[in-house]
């Protein structure tokens, strides 16, 4: 076991994965000498050469149409978009073909990919480096929609990705990057795709949240214990589709409450999704209005007024007081 | 410092080896056995045959909108050089390609007339299935190319387009990933003027599409797309090139689109009939039958069995599609293929409407 930032165990994941299958090859812009701009690629040109990890032209279309070529060929790509704000040049080919070709062809090609992308704020960049629009994606039927919290399961995840059949969406937070370092171990560990996790139990409220805002939701949890004796159960959702939503709606069915917090835009987003499950499924357990602690219907801010638009601790507490008061 | 010109690589090809009346340019007729010339020959003619038989039945309402190829099946000349083991990727315009390489004309029907299961490729098959998205699946004939260069295997994946596609960003992606990558890919644009009411001229400036290959260092050839010996030579020296580990070839056949673009428009609102006359003398299909009469390969009296031969397979595809659809469909097919195991949600949903389709079928009974 080694103590690691979310990077080292996604280089991790990377790098293992490459070792066990010759079929995994990585590309996308820097990700060979350079070793992709957060590093998630470091090294792996020198342990496995320039054919199996490509910096491919600055082409983020030809970047997804090309590994959907390499994935129906049978190999198991996992290409780079530097930021998810840039993905959507890359929509079309996932959406028009990656998420459809194994239906298209009745079940004779398949397209085993994962796009991996950096999301989220939180670090102070440029306009198109902050944005959360996971939405999108998880929209979009015949994708899988993951996004890690940690270093520990990000690794696990990333593996589970790496090996699924059908196409992955992967969000890295990358506030989460460089944030905290976790034990990840060195033997091999999945994560299977659509499941949640419970990071807290607690009786009173169950906050759901995902990515780089489960942070702040744990902060808040921590803080009303502390300061309020209010126990609240944390659920990570890591997966965005597949929503796993039997174990949040088993949660809510004993607490009555919940806060849904990512940063996302409202409207639309994931907790729209999570809302109507519990409407569908623990409709007669809730005792109040369930809460959305999220991004503003805005596009998020330069990073002068980031901390004002992402969800924090202080916004999250306040919600779950009000949801208790109701 | 002088200003002075940079050497480029820039020299553009046409080629052509049949004149209008079937006379073969004798130096670059390519060696083609009877059997292989004659099989080309049906399969244009079964092509012609099948998409004359689609336009009736679409326009009887018994299948829906479908693109004709009436006069680009000349297009069969770029498939001939190809192994099993090399891979396309067809647009929806490359019926007679996918036919010649194993395609059935019932799984065509299937899919014109709205089902799903026309589009299930046979194992061992590799067709991609058609895109729709003009020009997006040119880049899955890179990949997969590469990927045939990462396995050390002999092998090409070809890709279809039209004049339309060239202007598609992913267009210029592909040929920009293939030069740089240098795979085994050939890239066969079928130039038939049109992109639904557009003309070529509207596409680009450029006086061919076969030099756009120049920007990417890649061999760029413009070929004569109603002669069905100048697109196999064309494409066989391209997939030779490709083999032999030297890299990708843009080809531009130059054909005509002469029917509508899909059954759903009238070129009589954008094109003067006399702008279509000129190509009749050019049909792809009459040229071929005046070389192979010439040649003492084909008489009169044998070019009236052929076209009983494919009339009578149409027909019988047609029959055994018609079993098909009134032996019944399955609509929960809908949900087959959506993901390698359907996520707890979609099993959900498919129950939903096996219920109602149950309880449907109970109120008729």
């Amino acid at each position: 076991m080694a103590k690691m930032t979310m990077v080292q165990a996604l280089n991790m994941a990377l790098a293992q994965e490459m070792e066990k299958d010759d079929r995994v090859v990585v590309l996308g812009e820097d990700v060979g000498v350079d070793g992709g701009v957060f590093r998630v690629t470091d090294g792996l040109i020198d342990r496995f050469g320039g054919e199996r990890v490509m910096d491919t032209p600055l082409a983020e279309s030809g970047i997804a149409g090309f590994s959907i070529g390499l994935a129906l060929y049978g190999l198991r790509p996992v290409c780079e978009m530097q930021f998810s704000g840039f993905s959507y040049y890359a929509m079309h080919q996932m959406e028009a073909h990656a998420a459809r070709l194994r239906w298209r062809s009745q079940g004779r090609f398949h397209v085993p990919m994962v796009l991996r992308c950096p999301y989220g704020g939180g670090v102070r960049a440029l306009e198109h480096h902050s944005e959360s629009r996971e939405a999108y994606w998880a929209h979009t039927p015949g994708l899988k929609m993951v996004i890690p919290s940690g270093p520990r399961n990000a690794r696990a995840l990333l593996v589970s990705a790496i090996r699924d059949p059908d196409p992955v969406v992967f969000y890295e937070p990358k506030a989460v990057y460089r944030a905290f370092r976790e034990e990840v171990p060195e033997e091999e560990e999945v994560f299977p795709i659509g499941r949640s996790q419970l990071v807290r139990g607690g009786k009173d409220v169950t906050l759901i949240s995902y990515g780089a805002t489960l942070r702040p939701t744990l902060e808040a949890a921590q803080t009303l214990h502390d300061r309020y004796g209010i126990e609240a159960e944390v659920i990570d959702l890591l997966t965005i589709s597949p929503l796993d939503d039997e174990l949040f709606s088993g949660s809510v069915r004993k607490t009555g409450r919940a806060v849904v917090v990512h940063e996302a835009p409202r409207s639309f987003g994931p907790g729209a999704e999570v809302v109507s499950r519990l409407v569908e499924k623990a409709f007669l357990y809730l005792e109040a209005p369930v809460k959305r602690v999220t991004g503003f219907d805005i596009v998020i801010p330069l990073y002068q007024r980031e901390q004002e638009y992402l969800p924090h601790a202080d916004r999250i507490m306040k919600a779950v007081r009000e949801t208790l008061d109701f | 410092m002088p200003r002075k010109p940079i050497d480029i690589p820039c020299r553009v090809d046409h080629l052509s080896i049949l004149s209008e009346d079937g006379e073969v340019d004798r130096e670059m007729e390519p060696e083609l056995s009877e059997e292989l010339l004659l099989r080309m020959y049906r399969t244009m003619l079964l092509c012609r045959r099948f998409d004359e038989r689609m336009l009736t039945l679409q326009r009887q309402g018994r299948i829906g909108t479908f693109a004709p190829i009436k006069g680009q099946e000349a297009q069969i000349g770029a498939v001939v050089p190809l192994e099993p083991e090399d891979w396309i990727a067809p647009s929806f315009r490359e019926m007679p390609a996918e036919v010649w390489r194993g395609k059935s004309l019932e799984s065509v029907l299937l899919t014109y007339a709205g089902y799903n299961e026309g589009g299930k490729i046979p194992e061992g098959l590799n067709n991609l299935p058609i895109a729709i998205p003009v020009g997006s699946q040119i880049l899955h004939a890179v990949g997969i190319a590469y990927g045939m260069k990462y396995r050390r295997k002999r092998h090409v994946a070809m890709a279809f387009f039209g004049d339309g596609g060239t202007s598609e960003g992913d267009f210029h992606e592909a040929l920009n990933f293939a030069g740089v990558f240098q795979v085994p890919a050939v890239f066969v644009c079928q130039n038939n003027q049109w992109a639904i009411s557009v003309p070529r001229s509207r596409q680009t400036r450029s006086r061919t599409l076969a030099q756009k290959a120049v920007a990417y260092e890649i061999p760029g050839v413009q070929v004569d797309g109603n002669d069905i010996l100048a697109v196999y030579v064309a494409v066989k020296e391209a997939v030779e090139r490709a083999r032999a580990g030297e890299g990708p070839t843009f080809i531009e056949n130059v054909t005509y689109r002469m029917s509508v673009h899909t059954t759903a428009d009238d070129p009589k609102k954008y094109r003067r009939d006399e702008e279509v006359e000129p190509w009749i003398a050019r049909d792809p299909i009459t040229r071929f039958e005046k070389y192979l009469l010439k040649k003492g390969l084909l008489t009169d009296q044998k070019v009236a069995s052929v076209d009983e031969e494919v009339t009578r397979e149409v027909r019988e595809a047609e029959q055994r599609w018609a079993l098909q659809v009134e032996e019944g469909i399955d609509p929960m097919g809908m949900f087959d293929h959506a993901y390698e195991d359907l996520p707890p949600h979609i099993l959900v949903q498919r129950d939903e409407l096996r219920r109602e389709l149950e309880e449907k079928s109970s109120q008729r009974g």
